[in-house]
């Protein structure tokens, strides 16, 4: 269990580093976030300098990162510049719309990806395999944007099966096959070859030599050896979606963190855009250390190695 | 995979290794129809001056939001403009970005996922730190805030998927050949007295190299996607700059009275990536050192 105290406590320095090269871009960023927030609205030079020193922005950049910093280690993320909202109270509340799409999206994704791939890896060069693959490709080929307004203007304008917007569960259809339709290609690539790969295997033809029924072999002893690889790619993945789907938030007007970054960078949103990474960086390392877990779980060697 | 799949009467080899590549490359249907495909695109986009049915600029009022017909093969847009004209020059940006922004991130990402795999140790460890913390965003995140750092436009946009590819090819390149690493055809190589860049170069490179033109070819549909993405959301290309995912993104309003204005610019993206994905997927079987014997 010492590993994975210690994988969880790697968190820390990984924020930090995070952090600190996060604030470093966004001093990059040119623009002052007080003129940001106005958009635009007259205000007398004496507001914005107010509203500066209010934000603490008239102090000196090392000052700022040394204060940020101290602050974060009490626990207190600041308020937003924009909402002047706690941002961890925003974070909380884009939170479930984000983790429904990301859930929604890897169960289409994963589904699709592991029948076509394992349709595909079985038998490696008949048409099946090419039918499987050319549809794992037209998946990945897909532009999201263009796949989301598709299945919007068809499913939701033409035939008006399911709602375009809203939070019900119907509302999530069209966004999960958005999201899904996009990584089930990696899925399936990926289970297909590492599907090939076991398949040709010592102990694959020993199960057939002991004349094993062909599902049980595939099911038992190839695609178990087989998904480590999948297993990874379902980390990343989920990592990432977990974090928001810009696009297809986009195209559907979901509410989701994905938005929220992207508007907290384009308007210099420091401590909003710093409350996102930390619970970016924090999701991405716990997902992880679950991925190892499931390792152990699904390969015994991977367990017997760490002992 | 096994020896089932050799064909029992082979043709005669064409005499030198290129040609047999190629040969192997291109007698397959779907490489072969993306290649056609892909490169009626490219040479559509470079011609696209002299072949265009109008300029991809000119307004045409009296003709604006009018359905595909004879006159305008994909209908027009909220100005008028032809949009069959409009996509067909908008290869030139899509394509070329493209391809520009893959040979910066796969060599840079390439490189650093090699070195961290047979460095090993406390290297390897910060280096996958550093790495998860990049990979920790979106791509699209990261792009987006290197765009904002360098500003909005389709030069920062090419730097920026480039970046934001790095940590991506790094890991997985990483990943393939920590596994090779461990093959007993290294062990073998190093109980030999082989140097650590002999091992790099002649083990490690080699039986990565497939892993790597998988990843390459399916970044440049993913690169493609990413600098459309991009100009989607307005960060890109700018109107009236005939860019694939401007163009998309200015369809969206009129779904519902124009929906040409957003199918056809989204099918000419399609069909590119589409088309270089079906390439790099043959090239990857061709490259793929354990599929000699597959046809």
């Amino acid at each position: 269990m010492g590993f994975f105290l210690r994988r969880i406590l790697s968190v820390f320095p990984v924020i930090a580093f995070t952090w600190t090269l996060v604030f470093a871009v966004m001093q990059m960023i040119p623009g002052d976030p007080v003129n940001l927030m106005l958009a635009g609205v007259p205000a007398s030079e004496e507001v914005r300098q107010r509203e500066r020193e209010r934000l603490g922005l008239d102090r000196p950049v090392v000052e700022r990162y040394v204060t940020f910093l101290a602050r974060a280690a009490q626990g207190d993320l600041g308020d937003s510049f924009r909402s002047r909202r706690p941002v961890t109270e925003m974070i909380v509340e884009q939170m479930w719309p984000t983790i429904e799409l990301a859930l929604g999206g890897l169960v289409v994704g994963l589904t699709v990806g592991i029948v076509l791939g394992v349709l595909a890896g079985i038998r490696p060069n008949s048409w099946v395999d090419s039918l499987c693959m050319m549809l794992a490709l037209t998946g990945v080929s897909l532009p999201s944007f263009w796949i989301g307004m598709m299945l919007i203007y068809i499913f939701g304008a033409l035939l008006m099966w399911v709602p375009i917007t809203g939070s019900g569960f119907d509302a999530l259809i069209l966004p999960s096959i958005t999201v899904g339709l996009f990584i089930a290609g990696g899925f399936a690539r990926l289970v297909r070859s590492s599907i090939i790969e076991v398949m040709g295997q010592d102990y694959i033809r020993t199960a057939r030599a002991k004349g094993l029924p062909p599902a049980k072999i595939v099911l038992k002893h190839a695609l178990r050896n087989a998904m480590i690889p999948p297993v990874t790619l379902l980390g990343i993945q989920f990592a990432l979606l977990i974090g928001g789907a810009v696009v297809t938030e986009n195209v559907f007007a979901r509410p989701g963190l994905g938005t929220m970054l992207v508007d907290a960078v384009l308007t210099k949103d420091m401590p909003l855009v710093q409350a996102l990474v930390v619970y970016k960086t924090a999701a991405y390392v716990i997902i992880n250390v679950c991925i190892d877990l499931i390792y152990g779980a699904i390969d015994p060697r991977v367990r017997m190695e760490r002992a | 995979m096994s020896g089932a799949n050799a064909l029992p009467t082979r043709r005669p080899a064409p005499r030198s290794p290129a040609a047999r590549f190629l040969r192997r490359l291109f007698l397959h249907p779907g490489a072969l129809a993306g290649t056609i495909v892909f490169s009626a695109l490219v040479i559509a986009a470079i011609v696209a001056p002299f072949v265009a049915p109008y300029d991809w600029n000119e307004t045409d009022v009296g003709m604006r939001l009018s359905a595909p017909s004879a006159d305008h093969f994909f209908g027009t847009d909220l100005h008028g403009r032809d949009l069959f004209s409009r996509i067909i020059a908008g290869g030139r940006y899509s394509i070329a970005l493209g391809i520009a922004t893959v040979v910066l991130s796969v060599v840079v990402g390439g490189l650093i996922g090699i070195a961290l795999a047979f460095a090993g140790g406390k290297v390897d460890a910060w280096g996958c730190r550093a790495l998860d913390v990049l990979l920790g965003f979106p791509a699209i995140v990261l792009a987006i805030m290197i765009v904002s750092v360098l500003g909005v436009g389709l030069v920062n946009v090419v730097i920026a998927v480039a970046i934001a590819g790095v940590p991506r090819f790094a890991r997985v390149v990483r990943g393939a050949a920590l596994v090779v690493r461990e093959q007993l055809y290294v062990e073998a190589a190093r109980a030999l007295g082989a140097s650590d860049l002999r091992i790099m170069l002649r083990h490690l490179l080699p039986n990565v190299m497939p892993t790597v033109v998988v990843l390459a070819t399916l970044d440049l549909g993913n690169a493609i996607l990413s600098t459309a993405t991009l100009s989607f959301l307005g960060l890109g290309a700018q109107p009236p700059t005939p860019e694939w995912g401007a163009m998309l993104s200015g369809g969206r309003e009129y779904m519902r009275y124009a929906p040409w204005m957003m199918i056809f610019p989204g099918l000419a993206l399609f069909l590119v990536v589409m088309s270089v994905n079906l390439i790099g997927d043959r090239l990857s079987q061709v490259l793929d050192p354990k599929a000699k014997d597959r046809t």
